[in-house]
């Protein structure tokens, strides 16, 4: 399936797996003193103060971490040896990655909440206002609380590692900075700045928090010396922020930085209240038209920042600490947190470790899907071999694969000689020379099941016994296309979304007689590629195409009863989806469409009617095949991002025109026939074994369907919204359409007893 | 004499490194020009004019007949776009017989070491007798481009057949099309400049400025002496043609350590540890040496120097292990060799930087190192400090990046001679991340 169109809103998840939570009960410390997760060694007058979580891999601000770090604190202020502190991890690769989610979760009021962030604000105020300075020492990610203490230090010294970054990611969890981060940062890197880092939540890099006035001073990584490369690069961090401690202690270093002349024209155009006021309004403005105003913490941080700005400090920091109490009892919060947290989930191999790993992949079919795959594997230390049919179509799939690189190149995030070194990993063939050696073999041809046949008989005759052969594809059943192969133990489904490099989630379908280890391996594979996984069980349209289709055949019986396509596609877009139904019908293919509802419609029948085939089917034949072809339910021209109804479409409606019924024809009954069909369907899958759980289920929807996050996914949302309503909506619609809308036997059971929920 | 009596002594006690069916090949002589800071007196002269310089001088040390040499190589970094084979320009311009092949070789900072290399190859291949191998490197004029826009509208601009073509492409031309580009001394795989990364050396190997600036006094000290008392007899001098008379090195400055404390780092500021006192300096300069059989060089009535014996070339990760070659060539030659640290009487490192010295003594004297780093067991050991470097180094005497290892080798060659030894050690790193390591044994006198 494409998923083009879910990427900007989705990508604000990457960063998530920073975002760190302990499931691990901490051991109580013993009466006695002994501190383990801060301590601090004195060098010369400086106090070293080393972080380091033992019970997890990441440090965050856990009530422990805060209470240790107080303790100490407190020592190294009375500690008349101590001019100067510098704040360390000694976790390799990790400065702190948060506050602990679990934290904010054990809570059950907002005022406790509130409290918490107001604890953290006064302990950070203690460190801002203390007589001997603090260098914070960064080396791997500073998040979130980490980012709110190191920026309460009065010095910040970062190593420009890839690992560093800086950022505010709170907002994706539906919360904001509670912890001073709102009133720090504008007045650190102004007020745009402070806006864009908040309101998108978006990692900052070392080199650019230095030009952006976040950090001081930058640490280079050291290579291999007298120790391994990563602890001499900490000691040498280490070494630096002493140096620039004692530095500040004898004035060598001057805390109030010389501004430049655009920096004086900046803080002058800031200082008017009427500028002020203008980007208030625009930030607003903007965050609205994003949000569809579903997402309450974007505005939460402008009106705390704004508080700050114009009532003064002890406002600001109030504001701060109430909205944060506020957003952590919102359904949205709640429900982007289980998103973070189902997405952890699907980033482990609950297969196990593959017995051998796949060290030689090739793909077959050199398309924008074969190719994509390509792009997101050969980066990974995996030879991949790109095999098409023809010079022109493989000429095409390697120019994507360089592109893809040849962009990160121009963005800088990698150097042209590591594009050229990944891309020496790739070979562009046109035969089967080298399949002998492959591990793996993932199959991108045409979506025809003779045609998958051909193929897997071709590739069987090459590969070795232990290679995998795995088929992408979006509603063949797996079994059926197995049915060729001679070892169906070795063949799995693997299922990408497309644009591969940009869409986080790979569904990994498994028949009956795929083998657990050929599932570890395609699991293994996948996590390399950076992919989000759920791995389901086999059947016509495995999980997310199932879902999408009673969907988009209700979007089509809206079409036919007279919706307009812009209404639709806002009616959606209202609901919290981040593309219109009549725009993903396009982004999908009406023909792909079509062929999708005419497949599931045979093997599901009539429930999964709704909207007219023949739609579709007159719509392809009239060459609207969506935005590949330049027109489909709108029309598309190259270079404009605005586009207008098709206007030729009008007759095909017209001639499947339906009168729609007053009753459940408003514009919440077109939202909520829509969404329940997909959310029956969903639940119809768990009860069916398709999925392994509900927390599957809602990644799948939310990362390859564009479900909307604030929502949390289709279980979630039966838990927030209540399955007796949804079936009593559902049964309004089924008197007038039928079985389309007959609610399943796993969503009666949860309306018959509201204690039951998907979510604990 | 008492030195005789020293050498024989130790030609008892230590053994010659020939082996059997390997012909014995053997350094003649060595020259260079005074080397001098970039932009001083050679300032108006072209690079093959500096590699004329140094084979006149040659052919005039050794009266070797013009017509007596098989083939010429010379190794260079920075080409001029005009000689970019120096090689044969210089030898048809110092007079050598145009039926002399040349050609031109580069590898960065070990350029002459493979020019030498290049010639032991054709001996021991039985192709040649006599060759002259040497290197140059002109920094006072390097080339500077135009940018790749400029240049395809100029290129463009040949092709274009009309007018209106012709005006159009000059129409295309922009302000920002106009600014030049510059050669950097920077990798093009990690494009970090080389003092970066040696600071960055330094700091992984743990080097303090104190290390870095004693070493750096050490080398021009040292050089200031041998300057001083002749020791440096491999220099010719050079007439420059609309200036002075050449004789003497220009980029020896002995200093103090507070005046060189008073730098600030060059490349990472502000904690950086390199400085330009402690760095290498551009410079200007040419060498030659006169490699040949042994037989054939008796037989021509020359007196030998030294055997060149094994040599190796080493290579590593150019970001984070640019510098290191030394400490990668020289156990690595050493086992070829036979030989352990012990047996080496004089060391010759090349010294880009005096960080990257250090951490290379530091990397060859640690078991770490060795076992995580270069598959051995246990450490060669540093070099003992009062074989090293004596007459100064590059880092004093300036190091022209094509012709630093022929300086090397006639040090070597030389020192064996003065102080006595039986075996010799070059060491050397270069851009990319390779390095070069040979054994020189002395020639019995």
């Amino acid at each position: 399936l494409n998923g083009s169109y879910l990427t900007p809103r989705l990508r604000i998840n990457k960063v998530l797996p920073y975002f760190t939570s302990h499931t691990e009960t901490h051991v109580s410390p013993k009466i006695d003193s002994s501190r383990t997760h801060v301590n601090y060694e004195v060098k010369e007058d400086v106090a070293v103060i080393r972080m380091n979580d033992p019970t997890s891999k990441v440090n965050t601000l856990s009530v422990q971490m805060q209470n240790e770090m107080i303790e100490v604190f407190n020592e190294v202020l009375a500690n008349d040896a101590v001019q100067s502190a510098v704040l360390i991890s000694s976790k390799p690769g990790c400065f702190i990655a948060g506050a602990d989610i679990n934290m904010i979760q054990a809570c059950n009021t907002s005022e406790e909440v509130t409290k918490l962030s107001q604890e953290g604000q006064k302990m950070f105020a203690r460190i801002e206002k203390s007589p001997k300075p603090i260098v914070a020492a960064i080396n791997g990610p500073c998040l979130g609380g980490g980012l709110e203490f190191a920026i309460a230090c009065q010095y910040r010294v970062a190593t420009k590692s890839k690992k560093t970054v800086l950022g505010t990611p709170e907002v994706m969890l539906g919360l904001l900075p509670g912890a001073g981060g709102t009133q720090r940062l504008p007045k650190m890197v102004g007020i745009p700045g402070a806006f864009d880092m908040m309101l998108t939540g978006r990692n900052i890099r070392a080199d650019k928090a230095k030009k952006m006035g976040l950090v001081h001073q930058l640490v280079d990584p050291l290579g291999p010396g007298l120790k391994s490369p990563e602890e001499r690069t900490i000691e040498y961090l280490e070494e630096v922020a002493i140096q620039c401690a004692k530095g500040i202690v004898n004035k060598k270093i001057s805390l109030t930085k010389e501004k430049g002349m655009m920096q004086k024209v900046q803080d002058y155009v800031m200082g008017i209240e009427f500028v002020r006021q203008q980007i208030y309004k625009t930030v607003t403005a903007k965050v609205m038209k994003m949000s569809k105003g579903l997402y309450p913490a974007p505005l939460k941080i402008i009106e705390s920042v704004k508080a700050g700005l114009e009532q003064g400090p002890d406002s600001g920091y109030l504001a701060e600490a109430q909205n944060f109490g506020k957003l952590a009892m919102t359904s949205e919060s709640n429900a982007l947190i289980g998103l973070y947290h189902g997405q952890v989930a699907c980033k482990k191999n609950r297969f196990g470790v593959p017995e051998r790993p796949v060290k030689n992949l090739a793909i077959l079919g050199a398309g924008l899907m074969g190719a994509g795959i390509a792009q997101v594997t050969v980066d990974k230390g995996i030879h991949t071999v790109l095999k098409d049919t023809t010079v022109e179509g493989l000429s095409r799939g390697q120019q994507q694969v360089y592109k893809g690189l040849n962009d990160k190149t121009k963005k800088k995030t990698i150097t042209s000689f590591e594009r050229d070194f990944t891309l020496a990993s790739l070979t562009g063939q046109l035969d089967y020379s080298g399949f002998e050696k492959a591990d793996m073999v993932i199959e991108a041809v045409f979506e025809d099941l003779n045609i998958k046949h051909r193929v897997i008989k071709e590739v069987e005759a090459v590969i070795p016994p232990h290679c995998i052969f795995a088929t992408n594809t979006s509603a063949l059943p797996i079994k059926d296309i197995a049915a060729a192969s001679i070892r169906p133990e070795k063949v799995i489904g693997m299922h990408y979304f497309s644009p591969v490099d940009k869409m986080q989630l790979l569904e990994i379908i498994t028949t009956d007689k795929t083998s657990k280890d050929t599932t570890a391996s395609a699991v293994a594979v996948g996590l390399k590629q950076g992919k989000v996984i759920i791995v389901v069980g086999d059947g016509p349209g495995f999980y997310t195409t199932r879902c999408l289709a009673p969907m988009l055949a209700e979007a089509v019986r809206l079409l036919q009863e007279g919706v307009d396509p812009k209404k639709l596609d806002a009616l959606t877009t209202g609901f919290g989806f981040p593309v219109g139904a009549a725009t993903l019908a396009d982004e999908v293919g009406i023909d792909v469409a079509a062929h999708v509802a005419e497949d599931l419609g045979k093997a599901f029948g009539s429930r999964f009617g709704g909207g007219n085939v023949e739609v579709l089917k007159t719509m392809v034949e009239k060459g609207f095949k969506g935005r590949k072809s330049g027109k489909g339910c709108y029309v598309y021209t190259p270079g404009l991002k605005s586009k207008d109804v098709n206007p030729d479409i009008e007759d095909v409606l017209e001639k499947y025109k339906l009168t729609p019924n007053p009753l459940v024809s408003s514009d919440s009954d077109v939202q909520y026939r829509l969404v329940s069909r997909f959310v029956n369907e969903a639940v119809m899958c768990l009860q069916e074994g398709i999925l392994n759980g509900p927390v599957e289920g809602d990644i799948g929807a939310v990362f390859g369907l564009g479900f909307p996050p604030c929502l949390g996914g289709p279980f979630r949302f039966v838990d927030t919204f209540g399955a007796n309503k949804l079936v009593e909506k559902m049964r309004r619609y089924e008197e007038v359409y039928g079985n389309h809308f007959t609610p399943c036997q796993l969503l009666l059971d949860h309306a018959k007893d509201s204690s039951k929920r998907f979510h604990k | 004499s008492q030195r005789m009596l020293k050498q024989t002594l130790f030609n008892l006690l230590k053994k010659t490194l020939a082996k059997p069916g390997v012909k014995n090949i053997v350094l003649v002589e060595g020259v260079r020009t005074p080397f001098l800071l970039s932009g001083t007196t050679y300032a108006d002269l072209m690079p093959h004019d500096l590699a004329r310089a140094a084979l006149q001088g040659l052919l005039h040390k050794t009266s070797l007949p013009k017509d007596a040499v098989d083939y010429i190589i010379y190794g260079t970094v920075i080409q001029e776009v005009k000689t970019s084979n120096v090689a044969r320009e210089a030898s048809l311009g110092a007079g050598f017989s145009d039926k002399i092949p040349s050609h031109t070789v580069t590898m960065a900072c070990i350029s002459s070491n493979v020019a030498m290399t290049t010639g032991v190859g054709l001996i021991t291949a039985g192709q040649c007798d006599t060759i002259v191998a040497g290197g140059v490197e002109f920094m006072s004029d390097v080339p500077i481009r135009h940018s790749r826009k400029m240049r395809k509208t100029m290129l463009a601009l040949n092709r274009a057949k009309t007018l209106g073509q012709r005006l159009s492409l000059i129409g295309s031309i922009r302000m920002a099309h106009l600014t030049p580009e510059l050669p950097a001394v920077a990798e093009f795989s990690t494009a970090e400049t080389m003092g970066h990364s040696a600071d960055r050396l330094a700091a992984a190997f743990g080097v303090t400025r104190l290390e870095q600036d004693e070493f750096a006094l050490r080398s021009h000290t040292l050089a200031k002496q041998a300057q001083d008392a002749g020791l440096l007899s491999d220099v010719i001098s050079f007439k420059v043609p609309g200036r002075d008379t050449v004789a003497k090195d220009n980029g020896i400055r002995p200093s103090s350590m507070e005046q060189l404390a008073k730098l600030k780092p060059a490349f990472i500021k502000p904690h950086g540890t390199v400085t330009a006192a402690n760095s290498s300096f551009l410079t200007d300069g040419a060498s030659a040496v006169l490699i040949m059989s042994e037989e054939k060089a008796l037989a021509m009535g020359y007196k030998p120097k030294a055997y060149l014996r094994d040599f190796v070339f080493v290579s590593q990760d150019p970001k984070d292990q640019l510098l290191l070659g030394p400490a990668y060539g020289t156990p690595k030659v050493l086992a070829r060799a036979g030989l352990t640290m012990d047996d080496i009487d004089v060391f010759e490192f090349h010294e880009a930087f005096a960080g990257q010295i250090m951490a290379n003594l530091k990397a060859l004297d640690s078991d770490w190192f060795a076992q995580t780093y270069m598959g051995r067991k246990v450490k060669v050991g540093a070099p003992a400090m009062e074989k090293f470097n004596l007459w100064g180094g590059s880092l004093s005497l300036g190091h022209p990046f094509g012709a630093t290892g022929c300086r090397l080798v006639t040090t070597v060659a030389h020192r064996l001679l003065k102080e006595g030894g039986q075996y010799g050690l070059v060491a050397a790193c270069a851009a990319g991340g390779q390095g070069h390591a040979m054994v020189i044994e002395a020639y019995p006198q």
